[in-house]
């Protein structure tokens, strides 16, 4: 295929399939039996873990490794499970580098961490290919039924918890499939072999637990009924809404949001039907910036961009997803931030940068020099919000703040009987193992109030 | 550079190293091929009495227990002496030391308890021009099923008497190799002693089973079923090597016998230990089957780098200098007062030095200061034992210093005069002040 055919548009089948496929393989590949003994012996067993107090579910990580040293990676797998029921997906999702191996004594002493997630991978893979049954035992049925809203890992886990304590849980997800943002809002590559469907199938295993698809809060199912047929309500709906781009011309075709067309990857089965620019900007910070920048790379884009508005160091992207986008080709630029968007019978052309500069207060400033990248397709990456409508309507006030729920430690809302977890409520760091502990935490919470 | 050739019972060797009997030393290709390598003497594998020879067992005949990385520790054998024709051994040696005159070949044998026997033997190892001879008095697994091996170490009267005949039957050096299977080291070296051995070379392999298999429940190496104890050797039986070839060395009744040392020697170091202790050579086997002769070369290196930066000018320099500092719990300074120290810019705050004080030890290291992870040791608590430094991944970050003045546990001047257990007042047998 010509370099003329690629530029200027946004077609689809850039890339054989071969090269799609190679493309899209695992980010990295499981480790082998022998690799993760000698990984898992590089461990040191600390004493109250470091890697275990920044793990938001709080895994007994020294444990689990220490079980995998010992040849019993089943055993090492319910360990992550009792804490983390989204082990298997956590495993390859969690920013490790920024969590538990940032501060792993051996990061601090080598700058090679013991590689826990691919440890946690290895054992959460082992558990799911040779253990048919479900590993954990759900209590005496208790009468009680609970409302979750959303089938993401912040409502599946909350769902899982609950019916082990022997609650029934309806769980209502206004999307197709479950899996929440496992399944729509991850890259391809992170989640090969359709682990999010298979994991959530695994989880179900609990028993329990029924999900109605295409059910969305405020259209379909309101909270002021759901509260009052229920004996509690979760709420983990995540963020409906995307940020929008205030610069001009954000309205060109060939411009559009990266979640979705994250989403749209994610779903597709044939790689080579997904249309891509040649010239691709990506303007954002963040995690779904890079996996938006990769997968576009990845799909045979000829030059991709990252526009970010700060400096390199302000970007919530990790260093090592930022390596990830650069070692794939992924121009990563800092300090740019989007002003005009150039458009030629409504499609894109390219983009015009204002230059950026942050003072000692990390505050920003235009400095006025302009930057244009040309460009056929920008996908906006700069952040998602939470859609309140859902749950002010019919006079079901919640409290919110700075536009998402307000929850106490407990992860109770304002209302009466109803939690909330995950990326809605304020203070959530859109991570999925802080949803999965939202979930978790809830679900304790749930169970004590209904036992009272 | 330091000379590190020796001289062990007038038989001259360019250095230290020699190969153990063992596998490594069965045929005269192996033999050759480790004197190519370096090795300044080998063991040849033990030999049988003339007529048919044993016959070792065809299946796995080693165990082993890994480290990490599978990193071999230690290894177990159940195989018995060499299973090849007497003359063939006999014509490889006498090929070998002809091809290799300036390096040592001893016999390693092992016949039945009658003097007839080992009359016999010995006049045929004459032949071959060896150096001298080993008494395999130590395989504690096969042989000694029939009355030789360990059977015969294992009573110090058989020792001697078989000895005995050999000295009396032959004019080459006498080796008489124990077994560690016994409880105490030094009758068997004091009865060889009296014999009229030449010296004595240990330790031979240690009973063991390495492992048994969960699914089958037999000890491995499992032999279509079952399994047998074998002989244990490789790295994890060097302190058991060292603390009986000092036993040995400052026994008062055989001090001064002139011994080979065997027991886990892989590295330069492990060999330098070993002659420290008294050792004129040392004996390698399990490292060798390891990795293969070339090792040979870290050894002889790396023995020769520590003698010329020690001022060594040859092994005798050096040879028993540890043996004098063995003693007896009893006369351990109770004067001596240690504390650990923590080097917290080499800390790397794994906090395995407080958990192992906290909940095995003493309660002497803290886990958090002002509620900051932080490892400092309390001094009032710690009695010096050492555990941190052990578990400490960090090589030198924890340390043993000597206190002066009071030690803070006790109240007690740390920095008194030398005093042991043998005049302390706790101990009933120490001599009393007469009363009033």
């Amino acid at each position: 295929m010509s370099a003329e055919q690629n530029s200027g548009t946004i077609s689809a089948g850039r890339l054989s399939p071969e090269e799609l496929r190679e493309n899209f393989c695992d980010l990295h590949p499981a480790l082998s039996v022998h690799e993760a003994a000698v990984e898992a012996d590089r461990c040191y067993f600390c004493y109250d873990a470091p890697c275990v107090n920044a793990c938001p579910t709080g895994i007994d990580i020294p444990l689990f490794i220490r079980q995998i040293a010992a040849d019993n990676p089943n055993g090492a797998a319910k360990t992550i499970f009792d804490a983390n029921i989204f082990g298997a997906m956590c495993a390859r999702v969690c920013p490790t580098e920024t969590l538990c191996e940032e501060v792993c004594v051996r990061q601090v002493a080598e700058d090679k961490p013991v590689r826990i997630g691919m440890l946690q991978r290895s054992a959460t893979d082992h558990f799911m290919e040779t253990v048919s049954e479900h590993p954990f035992e759900r209590a005496a049925e208790t009468g009680k039924r609970i409302a979750v809203v959303g089938a993401g890992p912040a409502g599946l886990s909350c769902a899982h918890r609950l019916a082990m304590h022997g609650h029934r849980v309806t769980v209502f997800e206004a999307r197709p499939k479950p899996g929440g943002l496992n399944e729509y809002g991850i890259a391809a590559y992170k989640a090969t072999d359709d682990i999010a469907q298979a994991e959530v199938q695994w989880l179900l295993g609990i028993g329990g637990i029924t999900i109605e698809t295409g059910k969305a809060l405020g259209r379909d199912i309101h909270l002021k009924s759901l509260a009052a047929d229920y004996d509690a309500v979760f709420l983990g709906m995540g963020l409906a809404g995307v940020n929008a781009l205030t610069a001009e011309g954000a309205d060109s075709a060939g411009s559009s949001d990266a979640v979705g067309w994250i989403a749209d990857l994610r779903q597709t089965t044939d790689l080579s039907e997904v249309p891509v620019g040649d010239r691709v900007v990506v303007i954002g910070g963040g995690m779904t910036a890079i996996d938006a920048a990769v997968q576009a790379k990845n799909l045979g884009a000829g030059e991709v961009t990252i526009a970010y508005r700060r400096g390199k160091d302000a970007m919530s992207a990790s260093d090592y997803e930022q390596e990830v986008a650069a070692t794939r080709g992924v121009h990563l630029r800092y300090n740019l931030q989007p002003k005009r968007i150039h458009a030629d019978n409504g499609d894109v052309t390219g983009i015009t940068f204002e230059r950026t500069a942050s003072d000692g207060n990390s505050r920003l400033s235009a400095t006025g020099e302009e930057v244009t990248l040309e460009a056929d397709q920008i996908f906006k990456a700069i952040g998602q919000n939470f859609v309140p409508d859902s749950v002010s309507a019919e006079g079901a006030a919640l409290d919110l703040d700075g536009g998402r729920i307000v929850v106490d430690d407990e992860r109770r809302t304002s209302m009466n009987m109803v939690w909330a977890g995950g990326d809605c409520i304020a203070g959530g760091e859109d991570l999925t193992v802080v949803a999965v502990e939202d979930g978790k935490i809830a679900a304790e919470s749930i169970h004590a109030a209904l036992g009272a | 550079m330091a000379d590190l050739s020796t001289n062990f019972l007038g038989i001259k060797s360019p250095n230290p190293f020699w190969l153990a009997s063992a596998p490594p030393t069965d045929k005269q290709y192996n033999v050759e091929r480790a004197f190519a390598a370096g090795w300044g003497g080998v063991v040849w594998k033990t030999l049988g009495e003339a007529g048919p020879p044993v016959v070792n067992v065809n299946g796995p005949r080693y165990g082993a227990i890994h480290g990490a990385d599978r990193r071999l520790l230690g290894l177990n054998n159940i195989e018995l002496i060499t299973d090849r024709d007497l003359e063939v051994n006999l014509r490889e040696m006498t090929e070998t030391k002809k091809n290799w005159p300036n390096r040592v070949i001893i016999a390693s044998l092992m016949v039945p308890c009658e003097e007839g026997a080992w009359k016999a033997i010995l006049k045929r190892v004459e032949e071959t021009g060896c150096d001298g001879v080993e008494l395999n008095f130590g395989c504690p697994h096969g042989m000694s099923e029939r009355g030789m091996g360990s059977a015969v170490g294992q009573v110090p009267e058989y020792i001697e008497m078989v000895a005995r005949w050999c000295k009396e039957n032959t004019d080459l050096p006498v080796i008489v190799k124990l077994t560690p299977n016994i409880t105490d080291i030094r009758k068997p070296a004091e009865a060889a002693k009296r014999g009229g051995a030449d010296a004595v070379s240990l330790i031979n392999t240690i009973n063991s089973i390495t492992a048994i298999d969960l699914d089958n429940f037999a000890p491995e190496p499992t032999i279509d079923g079952k399994g047998s104890h074998g002989g244990y050797c490789g790295p994890a039986v060097k302190p058991i090597a060292l603390s009986m070839v000092s036993e040995i060395a400052r026994n008062p009744a055989t001090h001064g016998l002139p011994i080979s040392g065997i027991g886990g020697i892989t590295t330069w170091r492990d060999a330098a230990e070993f002659i420290a202790l008294g050792c004129g050579t040392v004996q390698v086997c399990t490292a060798a089957m390891t990795y293969g002769f070339h090792i040979v070369q870290e050894m002889i290196a790396g023995l020769s780098n520590y003698m010329d930066e020690k001022g060594y000018a040859s092994i005798e320099d050096f040879r028993g200098a540890a043996v004098p500092n063995v003693t007896d719990w009893q006369y351990l300074n109770l004067n001596y007062v240690t504390k650990a120290r923590i080097d917290q810019d080499l800390c790397i705050k794994c906090g395995r030095c407080h958990i192992a004080c906290e909940d095995t030890s003493h309660q002497a290291i803290t886990h958090l200061v002002d509620g900051v992870r932080h490892f400092e040791v309390i001094d009032e608590e710690c009695v010096g034992c050492n555990l941190c430094v052990n578990v400490c991944p960090v090589e030198n970050c924890i340390t043993m210093e000597q206190i002066a003045g009071i030690d803070p546990r006790t109240g007690k001047p740390a920095d008194a005069d030398y005093a042991n257990w043998t005049t302390h007042p706790n101990n009933p047998a120490a001599p009393k002040e007469a009363a009033e």
